[in-house]
Parts: C-alpha cells; structure tokens; sequence
C-alpha cells in the first residue's frame, strides 16, 4: 500500500511509471475480488490513460494528480460507463455524462480504475444493501466495512487503489473510513459540486475521498472542490491551499468534546483510545474543552425523518419508463410504475421510500417533516454555538467497531443508530473527518472523528495530519 | 398514534410500490417502531423556531440566459426500455381497467 507521495517519488526517481502502477492496483483488485468491492474495472481505459500521463510527465506538463489511482462509488456518474447505484433498478444504465467532479480528476491527471460496490442507493450503514451482493471488511471477511460507501472504503484499506471517492449523507464516508482503519471526508455542504451525483437526500449529500493519509485527502479536496454553476446549491467561496494547511502545529488551539457524545451507549476500548488523542493535543498546547450539543439525542429521529421524505421524492423518478429496470410483467402504465419499482428496488429502499411518503403525506406533513426541519435548526444552532467557545469538535466516528454480517440486518432502528456521531453533520451542513485511532483487543480499527465549522477544512485537516504524524 | 395495514396499504400506493401480504405485515410493525423513535421530536418545543430547509445561507442563482448544448434525442434514448426512433414507449394509458 502506498501513498501518493510514495508514488510521486517512484514516478520521479524512475522507479516506476504510471503504467506499473496501474498494473500494481489492477492485480490487487484481481487478487482480492472475494471481497467484492467494485461493480466495475476499465484496465484498457486504464493503462492508456496511464500510458498518456507517463508521457505528459515526462514532458513536464502532468497536472497535480499524474499518478494517483482513484476508484469512484457508483452513485457518481462517469460518462459511457454504468452507473447502477448497487441497485438492480440501474443495473444496465449508461451515463450519459460525467459527474464535475470526475471531470476535475480526470482534468488533474488522476486515474479512475474503477467503480465501487456500496449499499443501494446509498442507503445503509454496512453495505450488505448492495443488489449485487455485500462488500467485506478485509481484516476479517465475517464482518462488514461500513457503509454506505464500503466499497470505497475497502478498495483503499486493501491497496486496490489510492484513493476514492465516496458519498456521506448521514455518515456514508467517515462511518466505513472508521471500520476499514483509513481517513475519510465529508466536505461542507456545497464544497464540491454534486452534479453527477446520483442523489438520496439532496440536502444533505456531500461527495468526498477516501486516503490513507490526511495529505491525500487535502490533495483530492484541492481539485474536486469548488464552485460548479451546474450546482445551484454549491458555494462560490475561494478554494484556500489545503495542503499548506497541514502545518503540524495544534498549540493554542480550542478543541472541544461535545459531552453528549462520551455517553454510556460508547463503547469502553473506543472512548480510552478517543481520549489518548485528545491526551496527545493537549499535551501539545491545544486547549481541550468539555461543550454541550444539547440536541444530540433527537438527530437520529430528525435526520431520518428529512432524508426518508426527500429519498422519497428524489426515487419517484425511477418508473421504469425512460430509463432503468422495466417489469415485462405490465400490460397498463400504472401497473408499471408498480411493478418496476417493487421489483426493481430492494428492502431497504423501499423501507425508506414507504418512511418518507408517510411523513410527507396529508395529516402527517408537519408533525413529523416539518417538526423535523425545525429540529434540524436546533441541532445546527447546538454546531453554531459550540463554534463560538471552540475552534473544532473530537468525538468517536462510530460507537462500535465493524459488526457482524448480518447482525443488524433484521433491526433496522439499530442499523440506523449506528449513524449516532455522524448524522449531525450533515444536519448542520459542517465538515467532519474520520482518521484511524488504534485497535480494539479483536484488532479491529477505531475512528476519530474532527468536525469543524462550515468550510472549516483546512482546520480539521491540520488536526487529523497533526494526530497522524504522533504515531 | 400507530400505523395500520390500511395505511401501509394507502401509503404504497401514494408511493407506486405493492407487497405481498407479509411483507405489508412487516413493514407495518418496522414504520410503527421507527416513526415510534422518531416521536421523541415532541418532546421539544419548536413552536418559535424556523424549519431549516438548507443548510448554507443561499441567495437566488442567477445566470444570463444562453443556450448551452444540452441532450439530443437520441442520446436521451438511449437508456429507455421501449423506445421509437424520438419517443420513450409505454403501455396503453387510456382505457385501462382500474
């Protein structure tokens, strides 16, 4: 497993070219297929891109990503590629066009190996949702990497690539970033550009990378980030350097430990290695302090209610009459609306579409959709709050380390609680970041979670590099 | 205030989804114990607070009013079941039998 530092080096002291890079990443995901983390590998489109990046390296004209291999989830489109979701209703759709984002790597000279299995459309918390079957943890193949971006997260922590993107809409990076032992980001809201992005719950979905460093995950932000006028919602703010942000030094910082997040549902072995971090910036000048979010315990309830209800709507155009799966068993238009869809989506698609219809629908709109966008306010002004007597938050990624393949599949409140640290950022609209922090005594990895302010990114870059470099 | 087998039913059909009998069962016992969770919301008195519906404070996006390429037919048909040479295929809408 390199980084791409590593690789720039080989790149530049002629150790290696792009093509036996390339070639290195696409015999690993040969090697590793049991753990079915890609949907889709282009090796020929590949190693001629590969092979053109050699080229314009060694004429000096490489753009900034030349030799990083990235795997992309496959909610994101890339133009004449399938883009399926991890759902049988998509499973033969081309796109038609890429997602900004895929234009920016490929503009920056990364290469795209590939697409990643993940939980259908997004939704789940251990991508065993995936229509084409579930992703599994490489450490221990009994157990799951998270979700709903497993497939991301496992194709980085097991060397198939260097980094990847994924998508978070209540935790989808930073939860599976935690279980596979690597960093992963959420951006702001409006960071990166969501074109292309096929979406779940639009106001809260947030595309961003996967590394094994902190600095690669600055280094992909650099380019995906950004203001897109094909992105009404994204934010034309300036692009600061994130590398350069990476400064190693946290003295003087105020970093705060929202109390609610340190409760009695936290696993023991996670809280103490949480604490060991936090021991480590205090020791070097941050200032840590206890904040309240007094609204944490109602983010589950609120952020399901307001992600089901606009999955709900953003799914209606899956109708089996422009584009997707249509049942051959159909004789009338509303009959196959019907059968598309029912056969077409899986359990918990349907789960969550049946959720949000009921808190969308006349008598129930505002006792719970409205009541929920009214909470989301409150918990927002809980971030707001914090901000102004800290710089940062720490918390854990996840209450539990990576669970067993099928155990919470019967349980969907209990799937839904294990999004308990995460969802709160995308309520507010706030970046978080997950970085490995230790082992439990099964050897499995624990998660650290750094939330910042909105557009706060160079901030939690700069702590999470900080931690990195303490071990 | 507890779902019922007749509101499954009639927010399946709001939802264009069907199940089988079973299934209505268990998602009627699945949307009774989530929407049961998420009740706890009334715990909090939200009656002076403003429903937040975007998360970054967004002025109306402008743009001049240019034409940009945008989708030909044919690519637009390209991924559709059913298809004629410039239309998306259906079933018959009219005279169907309710």
């Amino acid at each position: 497993m390199k980084t791409f530092d590593a690789i720039k080096a080989d790149l530049a002291s002629g150790a290696a070219t792009c093509v036996q890079v390339t070639r290195q990443y696409l015999d690993a995901i040969e090697r590793q297929k049991d753990l079915n983390a890609f949907l889709a590998v282009f090796p020929e489109r590949t190693l001629s891109q590969a092979d053109l990046i050699d080229k314009k390296i060694a004429a000096g004209t490489a753009g900034p990503l030349a030799g990083m291999v990235i795997a992309v989830k496959d909610v994101i489109c890339m133009q004449n590629e399938r883009v399926s979701c991890g759902s049988k209703i998509l499973k033969n759709f081309i796109s038609l066009y890429d997602a900004t984002v895929i234009r920016r790597l490929q503009d920056a000279d990364a290469l795209l190996i590939g697409k990643c299995n993940m939980d259908e459309f997004a939704m789940g918390s251990s991508t065993e949702n995936s229509a084409f079957g579930r992703v599994k943890l490489p450490q221990d193949r009994d157990r799951v990497p998270g979700g709903s971006s497993g497939g991301s997260a496992v194709a980085v922590t097991s060397g198939m690539s260097t980094a990847s993107l994924g998508s978070d809409t209540g935790g989808s990076i930073r939860q599976p970033a935690a279980f596979c032992g690597i960093c992963g980001l959420k951006p702001t809201y409006g960071r990166v550009s969501r074109y292309g992005l096929v979406a779940y719950a639009s106001s809260f979905d947030s595309i961003g990378p996967f590394a094994l460093t902190v600095k690669d995950i600055a280094s992909v932000l650099q380019v995906i980030a950004g203001y897109d006028p094909k992105d009404s919602t994204s934010a034309d703010i300036p692009i600061p350097d994130y590398n350069s942000s990476l400064t190693r030094n946290v003295r003087g910082l105020r970093i705060g430990l929202p109390k609610e997040y340190f409760g009695s549902a936290l696993n023991e072995e996670i809280k103490s290695s949480v604490e060991k971090s936090i021991d480590i910036l205090r020791k070097n000048g941050a200032i840590i302090k206890e904040v309240s979010l007094p609204h944490t315990e109602y983010t589950i309830a609120a952020y399901y209610i307001l992600a089901t209800a606009e999955a709900s709507s953003n799914l209606a155009r899956f109708d089996g009459a422009r584009y997707g799966y249509r049942s051959d068993d159909a004789d009338t238009l509303s009959a196959m609306y019907v059968k598309s869809r029912s056969e077409g989506f899986g359990p918990e698609v349907k789960r969550r579409i049946m959720l949000g219809t009921y808190v969308l629908s006349s008598g129930y709109y505002d006792a719970y959709y409205r009541k929920g966008q009214k909470v989301r306010r409150l918990i927002q002004q809980d971030f707001f709050e914090a901000f102004n007597e800290v710089d940062c938050l720490i918390t854990p990624t996840s209450p539990t380390t990576s669970f067993k393949a099928g155990e919470k599949m019967d349980d969907p409140l209990q799937m839904y609680l294990s999004d308990i640290y995460t969802t709160s950022a995308n309520l507010a609209g706030i970046p978080g970041i997950s970085i490995p922090c230790g082992n439990d005594s099964k050897g499995l990895p624990i998660g650290l979670q750094i939330m910042g302010p909105q557009f706060g990114e160079p901030l939690i870059l700069r702590i999470a590099d900080f931690l990195e470099h303490q071990k | 205030m507890p779902v019922t087998i007749h509101e499954v039913e009639h927010i399946a059909q709001l939802a264009h989804l069907e199940f089988s009998s079973e299934e209505k069962k268990k998602l009627m016992q699945e949307m009774n114990q989530i929407l049961g969770y998420m009740e706890q919301l009334n715990k909090l008195d939200t009656d002076a607070v403003e429903p937040l519906s975007h998360v970054i404070e967004l002025k109306n996006v402008f743009r001049a009013d240019v034409v940009e390429p945008g989708l030909q037919t044919g690519d637009a048909l390209k991924n559709a079941p059913s298809k004629t040479d410039e239309f998306f295929k259906v079933p018959k809408v009219i005279g169907e039998k309710e």
